[in-house]
């Protein structure tokens, strides 16, 4: 009976899984609309003002010229040349920053939970110094403080062929002569077995429970490989040496001070919140842990190691990825003190002679998107290895 | 049924972005808020800069008080929007401000292709080195080697380029995102020379701790016309904002100045004098302005060489001579259409 009077009522608006499509398709209908409509009122202004659209001027040549790159660039190259340096020197500011800050932040984690007074109350300062204080004045404070300090190109510090000045650090260049492919052969080679070596003493201990110290060994190895490949190829390197000139030191390899700047900067704020993280990620073990360590007679090191340190990971991992991504992000402060990064070529130089603010700002945020979201995927992954597994 | 949504969505696009597109004009709008907002740079001494009162001086300032003059009668009628080089011309397109006047040089790829449009010609100018009087420079074509601090975002970046490349010399570039930190890493030794228009070098050394340590080099590398600009497509306001210019050069060759100017239109039988001060004629109709707008401008700003001695003349602390920005019948390049 009672069946029947639900079914004369059941309409189609009245079933749940039709009225959950409907308001899927209006909700759909309502994004396409509007998206349509922002970026159709954008075109009709652009044309009407006479602004110029698309990204025909990545083409274009540049003009201008960049302090740092990585790849060969002159001011002939085009403007999507210049885009590749600064992403370049984005990247790989980030990715030295967040080896360095995780450096730092282990080191200074560690410093806080020390015995020793002293450690511990100088790790406590520099936390609380270096989080307390704007990035950007930190950086201004780094590359001013490092130009005044040192001295002018004339009176440069030297050491042997290094040379240290306010215009950066010169070293020997070295020049890749013929033959120096057997090095890398050698060097790729040493790689392998170094690989080998590791995955074998593993097996080995899991059989028969005898240690080996395979990381010194794998170390060794690519150190003697390498070394016999450079002697029978007969040192293929040459070295340009840094040598003054009238204004500079010219020649060799130069570190700016605003890469030295920009990565100090990025890697001391950092490392101050990952100590705290880390410091909180080792006293989530508790304590019990470390006795039971001790009393199956483990090294002090070991139990650092094996027992707390997995356990204090998957605590830390989950806030280290968002350290890691606000460093990549906080990269673009380095603008300010002309390391040339992605903000300060494309969104300054470029979008200020092409004047094209929409697509040169649209390619940023991709960027920064992208170079987002593959370290949250990386570090996504990371911690699903270290998580509990369940047995 | 779904015809008719497609017709509605179709036609409410069409309609909003018809409504986008014909705003009111720029008078209008500006008339409306009875305020000329104006984007100006964040200090450059003599051009446009902020007092401790926030009261703004300065060439490109007078320009947009001659131009609030024209319309209003009242050169106060202006707020300022302080913009940074890279700022400013999306400040202008945007519609965040009325007029940009902003030592901003003239070329053919911003008057072109960002939407904009220059005016007159407020300040000719050109591109120079500053460098330390102890590296012994004398000749900018002995700077091959040498690193060099500018700011970011102006012409001035790629005229670096252009000339170093012409010459062949070898540089370093340090392009600093602001004007005051670039000539802050070049006052601590990062840089042997900085660099911009040579107006903004002799504004910059005077604000350098020991000015007399730092030579400007006798070269000009560039053209740097610099003028205030409008949106691209409002043509009764970018006349206004030329006009208001030409007036001010036309008054000072005609001997008109802000102090003798009532005289001058009660006293003056000179047709062309009385035209332009809206004695004879209506003038102003055509540009939608009252037919004293002139008159305004000269009473309430001056002419052009009272402006220009007023901010960065010889008696300012800028110090700059007339040079190339004199009337052409003083030798220089000022020439203005006549009012007629």
């Amino acid at each position: 009976m009672s069946d029947k009077t639900t079914s004369s009522n059941k309409s189609l608006l009245n079933d749940a899984g039709t009225r959950a499509l409907i308001f899927q398709i209006v909700l759909l209908a309502v994004v396409v609309f509007v998206s349509y409509y922002l970026f159709s009122n954008l075109q009709a202004n652009l044309a009407n003002q006479g602004i110029s659209t698309g990204f025909a001027f990545l083409n274009q040549p540049a003009g201008f010229p960049i302090l740092i790159h990585l790849i060969e660039y002159t001011e002939a190259d085009t403007y999507g040349r210049a885009f590749v340096v600064a992403l370049i020197n984005t990247t790989v500011i980030s990715l030295m920053g967040i080896v360095l800050a995780t450096i730092i932040g282990v080191i200074m984690g560690l410093a806080r939970l020390s015995n020793n007074w002293l450690v511990a109350r100088l790790a406590t300062v520099y936390v609380e110094t270096l989080r307390n204080i704007p990035l950007l004045l930190q950086m201004f404070f780094w590359y001013f403080a490092v130009l005044s300090a040192l001295p002018s190109p004339k009176n440069s510090i030297i050491f042997a062929d290094f040379f240290l000045n306010k215009r950066g650090i010169y070293s020997p260049n070295p020049l890749f002569q013929e033959g120096f492919g057997i090095v890398i052969a050698g060097f790729i080679l040493s790689i392998i077995a170094s690989i080998a070596v590791i995955v074998w003493a593993k097996k080995r201990q899991t059989r028969t429970g005898l240690w080996f110290p395979a990381y010194w060994a794998s170390l060794g190895l690519i150190i003697v490989i390498t070394f016999l490949a450079l002697a029978v190829s007969g040192f293929p390197i040459e070295f340009d040496l840094p040598q003054k000139s009238r204004f500079n030191v010219t020649g060799g390899m130069v570190l700016p001070p605003e890469f030295v700047a920009v990565l100090v900067a990025l890697s001391t704020y950092t490392g101050a919140f990952i100590a705290e993280i880390v410091r909180a990620g080792i006293l989530s073990v508790n304590w019990g842990q470390t006795e039971a360590a001790r009393s199956l007679g483990l090294k002090d090191s070991l139990t650092q190691r094996l027992i707390v340190l997995p356990q204090a990971l998957r605590v830390i991992i989950p806030p280290l990825t968002s350290q890691f991504l606000n460093l990549a992000k906080n990269s673009s402060l380095g603008a300010a003190i002309a390391y040339p990064e992605l903000v300060a070529v494309v969104m300054g130089t470029t979008l200020n002679q092409t004047g094209q603010a929409i697509e040169t700002i649209g390619l940023c945020m991709l960027v920064y998107g992208t170079l987002s979201l593959t370290i949250s995927m990386f570090m996504n992954w990371y911690n699903k290895k270290m998580s509990l597994t369940e047995r | 049924m779904k015809s008719n949504v497609v017709k509605l969505l179709s036609t409410a696009a069409i309609a909003a972005t018809i409504s986008a597109g014909a705003a009111a004009t720029t008078l209008e709008d500006v008339k409306k808020k009875g305020f000329i907002q104006c984007g100006v740079s964040q200090g450059v001494p003599g051009f446009s800069n902020a007092d401790s009162n926030g009261n703004w001086t300065g060439i490109d300032v007078d320009a947009c008080r001659a131009t609030a003059a024209a319309i209003f009668g009242d050169a106060q009628k202006v707020k300022f929007t302080p913009l940074s080089a890279k700022e400013r011309f999306t400040a202008l397109q945007s519609g965040e401000i009325d007029m940009l006047s902003r030592n901003t040089t003239w070329t053919y790829t911003r008057d072109t292709s960002l939407g904009l449009d220059f005016t007159a010609v407020n300040f000719y100018d050109g591109q120079g080195f500053m460098a330390r009087k102890d590296l012994g420079v004398t000749s900018a074509l002995d700077l091959d080697g040498a690193t060099v601090c500018t700011e970011q975002g102006t012409t001035t970046e790629l005229n670096m380029a252009d000339f170093f490349r012409k010459h062949n010399l070898s540089y370093v570039p340090v392009v600093v995102q602001k004007a005051d930190e670039a000539l802050a890493a070049y006052a601590s030794g990062r840089c042997d020379v900085f660099t911009t228009d040579k107006s903004g070098l002799a504004a910059h050394r005077s604000k350098l701790a020991n000015p007399g340590q730092h030579i400007i080099l006798d070269e000009t590398i560039s053209k740097e016309p610099l003028g205030p600009v409008v949106r691209h497509g409002d043509n009764q306001w970018k006349d206004i904002v030329t006009w208001a210019m030409f007036v001010q050069v036309n008054a000072e060759e005609m001997g008109i100045s802000s102090k003798n100017v009532a005289k001058i239109k009660k006293e003056s039988n000179d047709p062309g004098i009385k035209r332009l001060l809206g004695a004879e004629g209506d003038m102003g109709a055509q540009l939608g302005l009252s037919s004293d707008w002139a008159y305004d401008i000269i009473a309430e700003v001056g002419n052009y060489g009272e402006v220009f001695e007023r901010n960065v003349g010889p008696s300012t602390p800028v110090g700059l001579p007339r040079g190339i920005n004199n009337l052409w019948t003083e030798g220089g390049v000022m020439y203005a259409p006549p009012v007629r």
